[in-house]
C-alpha cells in the first residue's frame, strides 16, 4: 500500500514537472493525491479490493471534473438574462459550456470577446460563438474600458484559485476586472473545483513565472525588453461571485474549503 | 462549541433597529438589543456609560443613538445586591399600576425590580431590589407584561434621572454588571441593554465577560477577596470607566512583604504575579508560558483534600490563582485560552485515575500544549513566513513581537537579502530591544518612530505585524500602535502579514478597541524618562481637568490586513471562524 502511494506520488510529480507553470494541473494532482489517499480503503487487508476500491475513486474524481462544466453552465443560467451583453476574456471551455447552454435554452444575449493577445484565444472562442448563433463583438485588448458602459457582466474562467479567494487568469484578466469593479459590473468567474490551489500571492509578482514569448510581428531591437508573462493575480476584492460545482461561492468561501479539505 | 453554531442571526428581528429615530423614550429600548445583535458573542459589551453627561451613551460605532434626555439617559438597572435607595420621582408620564414587577432573567440569577407606586408620588419612591432564586422567580415570570415591563423600565429611568440630579452619587449598578469572576461556568451573555426576556439558548457557551469596574458594588465585592491591595487611580477618562485603573508604584513593595504570608498562593504563582505585575515578564507568548509552569508546579505540589474530589478542588484553585493573576494584570486573550484548555483537561479526568496518575497527566498535558501550540506552532509560521521573503526586500515591523522575531532571523540564516525596518512608539519602546537583537544578528535594520510611519512606508514592501490575538470577524488585535502602521501600509498598497498562533483565536467579535482594553500607567505618558527638560507635565496629574490615558491594545480591523499566517497554514482574515471552529473542537481548547 505504502509503495502504491509512492508511484502516484512519482507519477504525479513528473505529470506536474511536464508543464510547471501550470496551475490546474498541480492543483489537481493534488487534490486527486489527497481525494484518493483519504480513504479508508487504504486499510483494507485485501491488496486487490484497496486497489479497486482506489481506482473506483479514481474514476468518480475524473466523473466529477467532467460533469463539474456542466453543473457550472447550469448553476450559471439565473444571471444570464434576456437582452444582457456578456464580455470574455481568453478561452475557457468552462464559459464557453456556460454560454453554450444559455444559446441552447434559447436567451438573447450578445458577447463581447477580447482578442486575448499574445495567444489569440479571443479569435477561437469568437469562431465558437459563432457557430451557435450567437452575436460576437470582437475588441482588442485596450478597448475594454472603452466598451465596459455597454456591458452587464463580466465572465472569466481561471487557471487557479487561490487561497484568499482571488483568482490567476490569463494576462489582462485583472485590467478587466478593476474597469468593471469601477464601473460597477459584476464579475463573475467559473472554474471547476480542483483548481482551488493553496497558494496566496500578495502581488503580482509573488508567484511563480510563467513567460510565453510574444511575436510582436517585426523584429524588436535587442535593448528592448518585453514583458512576457503569460498570466496575472486578481484579488479577492475585485470579484463578486466564483461558479464552482460545489455551488455558487463568494470569495471568502475557498479559503473555507481548502481547509476543510486539506486539513 | 459545534452544537451553539445557531445563533449568528438575530432572534428577535422585529426589534433590531438600526439608525436614527425619534421615538418616545420607551421606544430606546429597543436600541441597546442592537448591541445584541452586533455583539451577541463579545464577553464585553459595548459600555452604556451612565455617569457622564456629556459622553451619553457610548454606544457601538453603526449605531446612532435615540435622542435623550437632557439628563444621563441609563440603563435599566441591573443589581444583584438588596438595597434600598429612596428617590424622588417625576410626575409619570403615563398612568400605571401600581406595582409593577420587572424581572429579568440574567446568567441565572434572577433580578427583581420593584417600583412603588404613583400614589406615593408626594415624596420618594422606594426602589428596592432583590437578588431572587431562579426557581423561585420562574413561577412570577408570567406576572409581568410586555408593556407593564416597559413602563417599569421608564420609571426606573427617570428615578434614576432624579437620583443624579439630587445627590449625584454614583449609580449603584450602573451600565451593567458582568457575571462575578469566580462564577465559574455559568455563561452570562452579555450586557443586555435592553428590556426583553432573556434568550437563553444564546447564552450557553459564550465566553465569560470581564469584570465590568464601573459596577461599584462588583468591585467593591472584588476588593473584598483581593489579595493585593490596590487603590483606583483617580482623574480617570470616562469612555473607559470600565477598565481597571490602580495607582502603580504602591502593590509591589506591599505585595513582597506578603511573600511569607500566602496560604492559599502557590509561591509560583505568587513569583509570576510579581513578574506582571512589574512588567518583567511581557508579550502573549511569554506570558502564557510563565502562567502555564507555575500551574504546573502548583499541581505537582497539590494534594486533594479529605472528603473532595481532585478535579473540584483542583478547579477551583486553579480558579483562585487566576483572579490573583488578574489582579496582578488583567490576562490576555492567549491566557485565557489556555487556562480554558487547562479546565478542560482537569474536567475530563477519568474519575479511576489516582492522584499521582492524574497530577502526571495533566503535567504532561500543560508541557504538550507549550510544545504544540506555542513552540512548534511558532516553527510552522516560521517556515510559511519565509516563503513571503524574497531578496531585495525592505520589511517593516512594529513593537516587539516574538513570532516576527524569529521569522527574521530565520530569513536572515537562509540567506535571504532584506532589510528591516523597526518602528517603535512610547511609552514602552518595546522596539529598542528587537532592534539590538536584529542588529546582534548583522541584520540591516533602520529605526524609526510611529510619528514617521507615513514617511518611511513608500518605500516599504512587506509589513509584518504580531498578534496579542485574532478575533472571529478578522480584527487583530495588538498593542497599541498597531492599527495605525496597517492602516498606513494599506493606504500605500503594501501588503500587511500578521503572524499569530492558532491558539490565540478567539470567537469574540469586537468592533472598536473601547470596549474592551487594557490600561496602563498614566505617569509614563507624562514622563519622558532622563529628560527632565520637557517634563512639563510634572506635577499636573492631580489637576481636575487633565486626564491621562494609556491604552496598551488596539483593534485593527480586518480590511487592512493581507494575511494572517498561523500554525494551520496563511489565511485570510476572514477564516479566522472556520478556523475557531473546525480546530477548537478536535484540540479541545474549548
Amino acid at each position: 500500500m505504502m509503495e502504491l502511494e509512492i508511484e502516484l506520488k512519482k507519477a504525479s510529480d513528473s505529470l506536474k514537472l511536464w508543464d510547471a507553470t501550470s496551475i490546474s494541473l498541480t492543483a489537481g494532482c493534488d487534490l486527486f493525491m489527497r481525494y484518493v489517499t483519504r480513504t479508508s480503503a487504504l486499510e483494507y487487508e485485501d491488496f486487490n479490493s484497496a486497489k479497486s476500491r482506489l481506482i473506483e475513486r479514481a474514476e468518480k474524481f475524473g466523473e466529477i471534473s467532467c460533469k463539474a462544466r456542466r453543473i457550472i453552465a447550469m448553476l450559471s443560467q439565473d444571471f444570464i438574462f434576456d437582452g444582457c451583453t456578456i464580455m470574455v476574456h481568453g478561452f475557457s471551455r468552462v464559459v464557453l459550456e456556460v454560454l453554450k447552454t444559455a444559446a441552447q435554452s434559447k436567451k438573447l444575449f450578445r458577447v463581447f470577446c477580447t482578442e486575448g493577445r499574445p495567444d489569440r484565444t479571443g479569435l477561437r472562442l469568437s469562431n465558437e460563438l459563432a457557430k451557435l448563433d450567437v452575436p460576437v463583438k470582437l475588441l482588442i485588448d485596450s478597448a475594454v474600458a472603452y466598451t465596459m458602459d455597454d456591458v452587464d457582466m463580466v465572465f472569466v474562467g481561471a487557471d487557479g484559485v487561490v487561497e484568499s479567494g482571488g483568482i490567476i487568469n490569463m494576462m489582462g484578466t485583472y485590467q478587466m476586472a478593476l474597469v468593471a469593479h469601477s464601473m460597477n459590473k459584476p464579475v463573475y468567474v467559473a472554474a471547476e473545483s480542483y483548481k482551488f490551489a493553496r497558494l496566496y500571492p500578495l502581488d503580482q509578482k509573488d508567484m511563480a513565472p510563467a513567460l510565453r514569448p510574444i511575436d510582436f510581428g517585426v523584429p524588436i531591437p535587442s535593448k528592448v525588453e518585453v514583458e512576457t508573462s503569460a498570466r496575472d493575480y486578481t484579488p479577492p476584492q475585485y470579484l463578486t461571485l466564483l461558479f464552482t460545482d460545489l455551488g455558487v461561492l463568494t470569495p471568502s468561501v475557498v479559503s473555507d474549503e481548502l481547509i476543510q479539505l486539506y486539513l | 462549541m459545534d452544537s451553539r453554531r445557531a445563533p449568528r442571526t438575530v432572534s428577535d428581528p422585529k426589534v433590531r433597529k438600526v439608525g436614527f429615530f425619534t421615538a418616545p423614550p420607551d421606544r430606546s429600548l429597543s436600541s441597546p438589543p442592537d448591541h445584541r445583535v452586533f455583539s451577541f458573542l463579545t464577553s464585553p459589551p459595548p459600555v452604556v456609560d451612565n455617569s457622564s453627561p456629556s459622553a451619553g451613551n457610548s454606544l457601538s460605532p453603526v449605531m446612532i443613538p435615540p435622542p435623550r434626555h437632557s439628563s444621563a439617559n441609563l440603563s435599566p438597572l441591573r443589581r444583584d445586591s438588596a438595597e434600598y435607595f429612596p428617590l424622588l420621582l417625576p410626575p409619570p408620564p403615563q398612568p400605571r399600576s401600581p406595582i409593577m414587577w420587572r424581572r429579568r432573567r440574567w446568567g441565572g440569577v434572577l433580578l427583581l425590580l420593584r417600583v412603588a407606586c404613583r400614589e406615593e408620588k408626594g415624596g420618594g419612591v422606594a426602589v428596592e431590589m432583590q437578588n431572587d432564586q431562579s426557581t423561585r422567580s420562574k413561577s412570577l415570570k408570567e406576572k409581568t407584561t410586555k408593556a407593564e415591563r416597559r413602563a417599569l423600565q421608564e420609571a426606573q429611568r427617570a428615578a434614576k434621572a432624579a437620583a443624579k440630579a439630587e445627590g449625584g452619587t454614583t449609580p449603584a449598578a450602573a451600565s451593567g454588571a458582568a457575571a462575578s469572576n469566580d462564577s465559574a461556568t455559568v455563561a452570562a451573555s452579555e450586557k443586555k441593554g435592553g428590556d426583553r426576556p432573556p434568550e437563553k439558548d444564546r447564552k450557553k457557551e459564550v465566553p465569560q465577560p470581564r469584570m465590568q469596574y464601573d459596577d461599584k458594588s462588583r468591585v467593591e465585592k472584588a476588593k473584598r477577596r483581593a489579595v493585593v491591595k490596590q487603590t483606583e487611580a483617580r482623574n480617570r477618562v470616562e469612555l473607559f470607566r470600565h477598565l481597571p485603573q490602580y495607582e502603580r508604584g504602591t502593590q509591589l513593595p506591599e505585595l513582597e512583604s506578603k511573600l511569607f504570608e500566602l496560604d492559599p498562593m502557590h509561591p509560583a504563582v505568587y513569583k509570576v504575579g510579581l513578574q506582571y505585575l512589574s512588567g518583567d515578564i511581557c508579550g502573549g507568548n511569554a506570558r502564557c508560558i510563565a502562567m502555564l509552569q507555575a500551574f504546573q508546579e502548583a499541581i505537582k505540589d497539590y494534594s486533594t483534600p479529605p472528603e473532595k474530589t481532585l478535579a473540584r478542588d483542583l478547579t477551583a484553585k486553579i480558579g483562585s490563582y487566576v483572579s490573583f493573576l488578574i489582579e496582578c494584570r488583567p490576562l490576555s486573550i492567549s491566557m485565557g485560552n489556555a487556562i480554558r484548555f487547562l479546565k478542560n483537561r482537569i474536567a475530563k479526568l477519568p474519575l479511576s485515575l489516582s492522584e499521582m496518575e492524574a497530577k502526571t497527566n495533566l503535567h504532561s498535558d500543560i508541557d504538550r500544549f507549550i510544545n504544540e501550540k506555542i513552540i512548534l506552532a511558532d516553527k510552522v509560521i516560521v517556515k510559511h513566513a519565509v516563503t513571503k521573503i524574497s531578496d531585495g526586500d525592505v520589511l517593516l515591523t512594529y513593537g516587539s513581537s516574538s513570532a516576527v522575531e524569529m521569522v527574521l532571523l530565520h530569513a536572515h540564516e537562509l540567506g535571504k537579502q532584506f532589510r528591516v525596518v523597526v518602528v517603535d512608539s512610547r511609552p514602552k519602546l518595546e522596539g529598542q530591544l528587537l532592534l539590538r537583537r536584529l542588529v546582534g544578528k548583522g541584520i540591516n535594520c533602520t529605526y524609526t518612530h510611529i510619528n514617521a510611519i507615513s514617511y518611511i512606508m513608500h518605500e516599504v514592501t512587506r509589513v509584518f505585524l504580531g498578534a496579542s490575538s485574532v478575533l472571529s470577524n478578522g480584527t487583530v488585535y495588538s498593542r497599541v500602535g498597531t492599527a495605525c502602521v496597517a492602516m498606513v501600509a494599506h493606504s500605500f498598497h503594501v501588503p500587511v502579514l500578521v503572524c499569530c498562533e492558532a491558539y490565540k483565536f478567539h470567537e469574540r467579535v469586537q468592533l472598536d478597541s473601547i470596549c474592551s482594553n487594557e490600561l496602563g500607567d498614566p505617569d509614563v505618558i507624562s514622563k519622558v524618562r532622563g529628560r527632565e527638560d520637557i517634563n512639563f507635565l510634572d506635577g499636573s496629574s492631580n489637576s481636575a481637568i487633565l486626564q491621562l490615558l494609556n491604552l496598551i491594545y488596539d483593534a485593527t480591523p480586518s480590511d487592512y490586513v493581507s494575511m494572517i499566517i498561523t500554525d494551520y497554514g496563511m489565511v485570510p482574515p476572514t477564516s479566522v471562524p472556520v478556523i475557531v471552529r473546525e480546530y477548537r473542537r478536535e484540540h479541545l481548547l474549548i
